[in-house]
């Protein structure tokens, strides 16, 4: 309940007040504009906290959630569970994080491999094979025309499909196929499956949004079209994109959280198996959620520090594919800039 | 193969079960989103904090967290969300009005967890109409609820609707998740059924299930890049 922030803030200094979408909407306040809003905001304030007191604190603590029972094993440094609890639960933040860093990883690499992919075979589409007998242009050309039929099918169906499943199905899969791994890698292959080809998306849309004048200046001076992409295109793609990138980020820490159905112990499974001991869902899965916030809070923020940074660098804000913005809002989601 | 023609009646009870969450947790999730975005964009600054502040926590917690309060939470403050059995509403979508809460609490879970995106998308739609506009239409005598009517809403509504779609497309794979946590019959689990209690093959299961999605997402997305495209170059 941050809604102690005095009310002065906001009138006094009318055009760059902290939300800028207000200018659209109210005209600069006048002083009984400016009178009406300090009033409304004492109101809602009182409402607000009495509104969580009667709905929230008041229910909480008649149900006994408020109890020592409950939170001492959380908070209390002397409680005998306090220790176990929180090695415990350090654990399982490692094993996020290290899951996190794994699948982002190779994402990245895989995802960029495959944006790369793609944006050769385009490139391969348009070429014609002069001088080459006719049985092998028809035959290099078709393949090129299947390899981005296969390509393309492969990223609507894995960018179409929930993620849950892909995990699901990867961790039965893959045993059955002879793979036995350790459970962190089914997690780790089944969300680098899927973020590679949002990663894949990304990196494309924005080396095919850069002027064509580069494409042009590269191919002037004798660049193939692989030294194209790789020195020209893709440095370019990855700068403008870097926001979209870190938000992707978010994405994948939250989606680690996925790993409690195929049984990784990551930070969430965690908490769930001590509460089966300690009977306290509520309090552990709040510890959870500050976790996530905390970690996630700072991702976004760092991402909208580097769209800031890059804007003032003369870069133009990135055109965000939708498909970046439906990953966002994903089992994950994540914060955007 | 034959898993496919065989159980089929499972898969499409399934895609029917994850569609009916979808469609009323989808209504939940805008009715929220739209109440947290006139919240954000108010000019009283405690209902901005309050926006603000369900928007920070509900982005950056995975859904899975979201559910597991529901799932775990709820049941220890006594509630199985009984209010969501409205009449009439609950005799098309006959889950809502059901003994288990299971299916209600996934479509609370599921709403408040969207609803934080929708807002986001909505406010980005109104963040994305030139001050200009507004300040042309006070200028010329407009009331500000006319103001809204004919000059923001229209602009902000056709900058969200990318972004929106895009909110619900991952709101219908997020569904999916909901399996796990005690809907019974759904997709998901339809597959975790299949597979690990009856033992059927992988393969077809997958495909069938992959399909119930599909269905869902692929249309919708590619409809979204329709009306970008046409968004962009108009």
């Amino acid at each position: 309940m941050t809604a102690v922030s005095t009310p002065p803030t906001t009138p006094t200094r009318p055009r760059r007040t902290g939300t800028p979408q207000a200018s659209v909407l109210y005209d600069a306040p006048g002083p009984r504009a400016r009178r009406m809003t300090v009033i409304a905001s004492v109101v809602v304030t009182v409402v607000i906290l009495v509104g969580a007191w009667f709905l929230v604190i008041q229910p909480l603590s008649e149900k006994g959630q408020f109890a020592y029972k409950l939170w001492g094993p959380i908070i209390d440094p002397s409680n005998k569970d306090f220790y176990a609890v929180w090695q415990r639960l350090g654990q399982g933040a490692r094993a996020t994080l290290i899951a996190a860093a794994l699948a982002i990883v190779s994402a990245l690499v895989f995802g960029t491999l495959l944006a790369v992919l793609r944006i050769q075979l385009k490139e391969l589409a348009r070429r014609r094979y002069a001088g080459m007998s006719a049985p092998v242009a028809l035959g290099l050309r078709g393949l090129t025309v299947v390899l981005n039929a296969v390509t393309r099918f492969c990223v609507e169906v894995f960018r179409g499909l929930p993620v849950v499943i892909t995990i699901f199905f990867v961790a039965r899969g893959l045993p059955e196929f002879g793979f036995d791994l350790a459970t962190v890698w089914y997690l780790v292959i089944g969300l680098t499956i899927y973020n590679m080809v949002v990663i894949a998306e990304i990196l494309r849309s924005g080396m095919e949004g850069l002027p064509r004048g580069q494409r042009e200046a590269a191919a002037s001076i004798g660049l193939s079209p692989l030294q194209t992409t790789r020195l020209v295109l893709l440095p370019q793609a990855f700068r403008i994109m870097l926001p979209a990138l870190i938000s992707q980020l978010v994405v994948v820490l939250k989606d680690t959280s996925l790993g409690f159905i195929i049984s990784y112990e990551e930070l969430l499974n965690v908490a769930r198996q001590l509460t089966q001991v300690l009977h306290n869902p509520l309090q552990m899965y709040f510890v959870v959620g500050v976790f996530f916030i905390l970690v996630n809070y700072t991702l976004s923020k760092l991402a909208g520090y580097t769209q800031r940074r890059l804007a003032r660098r003369g870069y133009r804000a990135a055109h965000v594919p939708p498909t970046a913005l439906a990953a966002q809002a994903d089992a994950g989601g994540g914060g955007g800039p | 193969m034959n898993i496919l023609v065989d159980r089929f009646g499972d898969f499409a009870g399934g895609f029917w079960v994850t569609l009916q969450i979808c469609i009323v947790a989808g209504v939940g999730a805008l009715l929220v989103g739209t109440i947290m975005a006139v919240l954000r964009i108010s000019p009283v600054a405690p209902l901005r904090a309050v926006g603000t502040a369900y928007v920070t926590v509900f982005r950056n917690v995975p859904l899975t967290v979201v559910l597991f309060f529901m799932a775990f939470g709820l049941p220890v403050l006594g509630s199985s969300a009984r209010f969501l059995a409205i009449p009439g509403l609950d005799a098309i979508f006959t889950r809502l009005g059901t003994d288990l809460p299971y299916f209600r609490f996934a479509v609370i879970g599921l709403s408040l967890y969207t609803g934080a995106f929708v807002c986001e998308a909505l406010r980005s739609g109104v963040n994305a109409v030139a001050a200009g506009q507004a300040e042309a239409a006070r200028a010329i005598g407009l009331t500000f609820t006319q103001n809204l009517r004919h000059v923001i809403l229209p602009q902000a509504w056709k900058a969200a609707i990318v972004p929106l779609g895009s909110v619900i497309i991952a709101m219908i794979k997020n569904s999916a998740l909901v399996g796990f946590f005690g809907v019974t019959g759904d997709l998901s689990q339809t597959a975790d059924n299949l597979v690990s209690g009856e033992g059927l093959a992988l393969i077809p299961v997958f495909i069938g299930v992959s399909l119930g999605y599909l269905i869902l997402t692929v249309p919708l997305g590619i409809l979204l890049d329709r009306v970008e495209r046409r968004s962009v170059t108009a």
